[in-house]
């Protein structure tokens, strides 16, 4: 199985140790990890702005990299479901679409794809709170939305569960989305600002020392939001965990 | 008229009003958990948004052909019907049926149509007293302001805020916010108007063709008040209210105030069929923009809405930056992609006001894409050339260094050591919304491609 790791912009130049988590995981669990290295961006920031048509030099630079593996797996839920439902700048083709639709958000590839039952080496032992982005919740279905009701699921939880010592702690509004929402942030600062407090508190409140996701982008406000509240919690991404953080 | 709503600017007041804010979202929060518990314990719920959807599906591609078999019918049970194209001919019609039977005082229910048409502002200047019969609507209408909210259009104030309005208008004490109280005196002040109208006015919430009836659905009672006592009631109807058959109804009802309010069905669900003996009754059929959203192959699906406020209860953005922040008649997710149908420019900021985070469209009983709809419209704003322009050039220049590897890498390098040397001073910037509440990410030392290169290419 050739896999096509694909590392967001944002996580290639401020959260490093994502990537890295990432790829050494995947490498753990066996899979062979390609890094194409004219990587970028997957065209999402452009695209959810209105600016679709400045999306497509970004679109077709992701299809080059990505032509031709099994499987391209990325650590953030939104730029895989722009790849997947939003991808649409560039004229459609049969590579196109196979690129598209092998695309996958690293909890869905490892708990869909290559349905990992054990994760030996890993052990977090600390209350965590879980944020599940809302592209990974709502558009990947990667867990329960509390908006539909049926049996209770949760992909994420579901690999957590496998890492020793780990103590999840359920916040008030589990689901309710924390503000990040890309420009969004930017341009509708107060109300993004004002989500992002509510968000971190209701962790807090909860009794989490840290906030893990599997949306780095979310964290990234979310951190900041924290940090200038001047709030005692602490974020990782799902992969370091997954891999076997030790903090 | 034409100047862009600024919703950013209007929310950042909204927050600043710290009880306000956190008893707004608290409250519209309450709502949405209502509604969970109220869809869990109907095991067919999602059969029946879907069952809904179908039948607004099927209604809207059959469209003049419900309405004129509701005309017919509506007309055989003895009411009169008027078709109005938009806003200006609706109010026209009403003027002319109110004037022509000398009225100068009309009670009204809740109605969201006669908003959008601005009816009351119109009629207001020819000399008619109109008197909201609602308790939120009535607020609202003392404070001379819009409502707020489709359901609850006065939930954005505390109950204090409503003591000093009605301590201002109808003579109660300023410094007492009992509810109770405060209800019976807008009761009893209400009440005699009732008597002294020689008018009623309603909305719907559904016209069925097969019988001609008008059905509303109320938990106050104001609605049947308005209509049983005057001697005139004039309905006012979206054409997209119709639905076909009243069997079909019973799948709407089961929705509506479930999604609405967490309740299992209004207090009251009226069905005005026909004008009692000596009175008359007239139905208006308004367009104002339908037709043509119904042609738009994005946005139809917009039409399908009931109008039940359940996506602005779920909407993370409207519960911290309240209705009247949208500048429209119709706010939050529903508002965002019917108002750019009315004025693209003045409502071209709307679309921006959304996570995107799907909460509304999960919840919406008649299963609207919403936010599928605010992306599409984000992208109409733009080519229609309608961005801000920070926006549009930020974006473009975006496009260009995310297009190329080398541009992107120098970027990437330059971020870096911008926030690595630059002061303090200098990143957190009034230019940096980004910083104004939050920190910004630490630099890393190196990116995530400068560390594979470093550790894996000499393998």
């Amino acid at each position: 199985m050739k896999v096509g790791l694909f590392i967001p912009c944002y996580i290639d130049a401020f959260f490093p140790e994502v990537g890295v988590a990432t790829l050494k995981l995947l490498e753990r669990l066996k899979v062979e990890v390609h890094y194409p290295l004219d990587q970028t961006c997957c065209g999402q920031p452009m695209a959810n702005s209105g600016c679709q048509d400045d999306a497509a030099g970004a679109e077709k630079l992701f299809v080059r990299n990505f032509t031709g593996f099994d499987y391209i797996v990325t650590p953030s839920g939104s730029c895989a479901h722009h790849v997947r439902e939003h991808l649409t700048a560039i004229p459609q083709n049969t590579t196109v679409a196979k690129v598209r639709r092998s695309t996958y958000e690293l909890v869905e590839f490892l708990h869909d794809v290559l349905q990992v039952q054990k994760l030996p080496w890993a052990r977090f032992p600390h209350k965590v709170g879980l944020h599940i982005g809302c592209a990974s919740l709502r558009a990947l279905r990667q867990a329960k939305m509390s908006e539909i009701g049926g049996a209770p699921f949760s992909k994420p939880l579901a690999l957590l569960s496998k890492v020793k010592g780990i103590q999840v702690v359920t916040p008030k509004r589990p689901d309710e989305c924390c503000g990040f929402g890309g420009t969004f942030s930017v341009f509708e600062e107060p109300v993004s600002a004002k989500m992002g407090y509510d968000k971190v508190n209701d962790h807090k409140d909860a009794g989490a020392e840290y906030i893990v996701s599997q949306d780095m982008s979310c964290l990234m406000h979310q951190k900041g939001c924290a940090e200038r509240l001047g709030l005692d919690i602490k974020f990782i991404h799902i992969a370091q965990v997954l891999n076997g953080a030790w903090i | 008229m034409n100047k862009r709503v600024d919703h950013a600017e209007a929310s950042s007041r909204f927050i600043a009003a710290k009880d306000h804010i956190a008893f707004h979202d608290q409250r519209l929060w309450d709502l949405r958990k209502k509604r969970d518990r109220e869809s869990e314990e109907i095991p067919e719920w999602e059969e029946l948004r879907s069952l809904a959807a179908a039948i607004k599906e099927h209604t809207l591609t059959h469209l003049a052909d419900y309405l004129e078999q509701f005309e017919r019918n509506a007309i055989k049970n003895g009411a009169r019907v008027h078709w109005a194209r938009d806003a200006a001919e609706h109010n026209q019609i009403v003027l002319d049926i109110l004037s022509a039977r000398g009225v100068r005082t009309l009670v009204k229910s809740k109605s969201m149509l006669t908003d959008e048409c601005e009816m009351a502002p119109f009629l207001g200047k020819r000399g008619i007293e109109i008197v909201e019969t609602d308790l939120g609507e009535r607020i609202q209408q003392l404070d001379e302001e819009p409502p707020s909210h489709i359901v609850v259009p006065a939930v954005h104030k505390l109950r204090t805020d409503v003591a000093q309005v009605f301590g201002r208008t109808i003579g109660t004490d300023p410094k007492n916010s009992n509810v109770p109280y405060l209800a019976e005196s807008q009761r009893q002040n209400t009440r005699p108007y009732y008597l002294k109208a020689e008018a009623g006015m309603t909305g719907a919430n559904f016209a069925i063709a097969e019988t001609g009836s008008v059905v509303v659905c109320t938990n106050e009672g104001n609605a049947d008040l308005s209509v049983h006592l005057p001697k005139l009631h004039v309905a006012s109807i979206g054409i997209e209210k119709v639905i076909p058959r009243i069997e079909h109804l019973g799948v709407f009802i089961r929705l509506l105030s479930r999604s609405a309010l967490g309740s299992p069905i209004t207090q009251i669900t009226s069905h005005f069929r026909a004008p009692r003996d000596g009175a008359e009754m007239h139905i208006v059929l308004v367009d104002n923009g339908r037709s043509e959203r119904l042609g738009m192959a994005d946005f139809w699906y917009s039409l399908k809405c009931i109008r039940c406020g359940a996506c602005l209860n779920t909407c993370p953005v409207y519960r911290r930056s309240g209705g009247l922040s949208y500048g429209s008649t119709y706010s939050g997710p529903i508002g965002v992609i019917i108002d750019p149908t009315f004025n693209l420019r003045k409502y071209s900021a709307l679309p921006f006001a959304s996570t995107l985070n799907g909460s509304c469209t999960a919840v919406c009983p008649v299963k609207i894409d919403i936010h599928e709809q605010i992306y599409k419209w984000r992208q109409i704003i733009s080519e229609r050339g309608q961005l801000p322009i920070v926006k549009k050039e930020a974006m473009k220049m975006a496009g260009k260094v995310l297009a190329s590897p080398a541009l992107y890498r120098t970027a990437v390098k330059a971020a870096n050591a911008g926030l690595e040397y630059l002061p303090r001073t200098m990143i957190y910037n009034p230019l940096n919304a980004w910083g104004r509440q939050r920190e910004v990410p630490k630099a890393a030392r190196m990116s995530f491609r400068d560390w594979y290169l470093k550790s894996r290419r000499k393998k």
